[in-house]
């Protein structure tokens, strides 16, 4: 055991990335390789980045893209996970089932933005709605996966004692399938940003991060902040995914114990 | 209690189709430790999960305490011989032993003191707040043991149970089952592939034959008790018994001599 845990020289690693590509933009700018006025500098994009922070108006479009990814990965979790019981315990309905999925599941999920805003008058609803369809899969295949690596032989112990069915699904499949579900959810999240995001893009709408940039765009300094927000994007799911991947470990510390992960 | 009469099993069907059990008779009664000893695949495992009710044999009849054994029996335990795959990792020791008494109808109380007095009788006092996998192999399959005694089965089914452990432990492991078999007075059917183990814990010792199987021996072990690693091993029946069950095992004929 050395004296720093991985995590911190990890972390003080990245930081000095970050740092080290800053100072190469901020210097390309300054010395004229790259010419301000077509991209603008490092140190303004970041001064504008935190002036957003403050900005009442794009605090308000942030809120409305989170509320749309929260409720839309709700709702996908929600549905996904009993369908991924049901298809995993269920063969005969797995198989009849699985020719629809097989089709669906490599339509890119930003083309259906175009069909959903025909079907749903409300762009909030709409954008739910794109969010739900693009973040189940994830969920769902990782259910039906973590299922199939249930142990058998934990079922036939739970079985012996005279467990049922129910019983058996309910205190050794789940149990076992979580840690499957939570790296499904942590992968939805981070796909559930960008179908959000996209649908604010393509469709307008009232508020959102997507609308945000839109409008920016007839603004003077339209590239700076098209920019700045762009960055926020990017924050937004980088602190989504490190929260998911802390939670993972707290939750299911006894799944990484047994199959060795360390990261 | 257990009654077991021309028990037949066959996977499969068509060419492809494997005879495991060919007509198995054999009756164990209260209180008797009986050891099933066979080759390698010759059918030990598929006996037992049929008598646990984990798989429905293609025929004959098996008998538990009067009752015929169509689907897991209640007052029944197994032992498997894996048990990093049959304790439940995501729940402490001390609730990996409980969770089998939510089937009697005790409390949450009476459950965690039941688990405790189990641990405490296989000597792991103090560890059900623990992880499985925090244990060595050994303790782990104590933490098993504990399990099927808190249980308190009138039949305990075991499955190579000191099939994983290291040649130290499995003695220790081997002791501690006579001795919760005396402390309980109950029922055991041990399943190994291991002939020495067969006579030492065995009150009787019951030969199987290559698949199809078939009881081919059922030897009464009269050894003095208590039962010790060393003595008992050294003591001239142990040696001509050891020998016994080996000739049978191997498809040999018995010697006459020994014919019991």
């Amino acid at each position: 055991m050395t004296g720093r845990s991985p995590l911190s020289s990890r972390l003080l690693c990245g930081a000095a990335g970050v740092a080290g590509l800053f100072c190469v933009m901020e210097l390309a700018g300054r010395s004229g390789l790259i010419d301000p006025i077509v991209f603008p500098l490092a140190s303004t994009v970041v001064s504008r980045a935190a002036a957003l922070a403050a900005d009442g108006e794009f605090l308000a479009d942030v809120a409305s893209t989170l509320g749309a990814w929260a409720a839309g990965l709700l709702i996908a979790v929600l549905v996904a996970v009993p369908t991924g019981f049901l298809l995993g315990t269920l063969p005969r309905v797995e198989a009849a089932l699985r020719p629809v999925l097989e089709f669906l599941r490599p339509i890119p999920s930003v083309a259906l933005i175009p069909l959903a805003l025909l079907l749903f008058s409300d762009r909030f609803d709409m954008k739910v709605a794109v969010i739900v369809y693009a973040a189940w899969w994830p969920v769902l295949i990782n259910t039906m996966y973590g299922l199939k690596d249930v142990d058998p032989l934990a079922k036939e112990t739970l079985r012996s004692f005279g467990f049922g069915r129910m019983a058996v699904l309910w205190r050794v499949s789940l149990p076992s399938t979580a840690p499957f579900i939570a790296t499904g959810v942590r992968l939805a999240a981070a796909i559930a940003l960008i179908l959000a995001i996209s649908a604010e893009l393509l469709a307008g709408g009232a508020s959102g991060i997507g609308t945000f940039i839109i409008e920016a765009g007839g603004s003077p300094d339209a590239l700076e902040y098209i920019i700045a927000a762009t960055i926020w994007a990017g924050i937004i799911g980088v602190v989504s995914n490190s929260l998911f991947t802390l939670a993972e470990r707290r939750l299911f510390h006894w799944h990484l114990a047994r199959t060795g992960g360390t990261r | 209690m257990l009654e077991i009469s021309n028990l037949d099993h066959t996977y499969g069907s068509g060419p492809g189709a494997h005879h495991a059990l060919g007509g198995i008779d054999l009756r164990v009664t209260q209180g008797e430790l009986v050891c099933i000893v066979g080759p390698s695949g010759c059918g030990k495992s598929t006996l037992l999960r049929s008598i646990a009710g984990l798989l429905k044999p293609t025929g004959g009849t098996i008998t538990l305490n009067g009752t015929p054994v169509d689907r897991t029996p209640d007052d029944l335990a197994v032992v498997f011989q894996d048990y990093s795959r049959s304790l439940f990792p995501w729940m402490s020791v001390g609730d990996n032993v409980a969770l089998p008494l939510r089937r009697k109808g005790m409390d949450r109380g009476q459950r965690r003191a039941a688990a405790e007095e189990a641990l405490e009788q296989v000597g792991l006092a103090g560890a059900s707040g623990k992880y499985p996998w925090q244990l060595s192999g050994g303790m782990q399959q104590r933490v098993s043991i504990a399990r099927a005694l808190a249980y308190r089965p009138s039949l305990l089914l075991m499955d190579e149970p000191f099939g994983s452990v290291d040649a130290q432990t499995r003695e220790d492991l081997e002791d501690l089952t006579l001795r919760v078999r005396n402390h309980h007075n109950m029922t055991i059917l041990l399943i190994t592939h291991d002939i020495d183990e067969s006579v030492y814990v065995g009150d009787r010792v019951v030969v199987l034959a290559k698949a199809p199987a078939t009881v081919v021996g059922d030897l009464r072990v009269d050894l003095p008790g208590p039962r010790d690693q060393i003595t008992t091993r050294e003591n001239p029946a142990f040696v001509h018994l050891r020998a016994e069950v080996g000739r049978l095992v191997r498809g040999m004929r018995s010697h006459p001599a020994a014919a019991s």
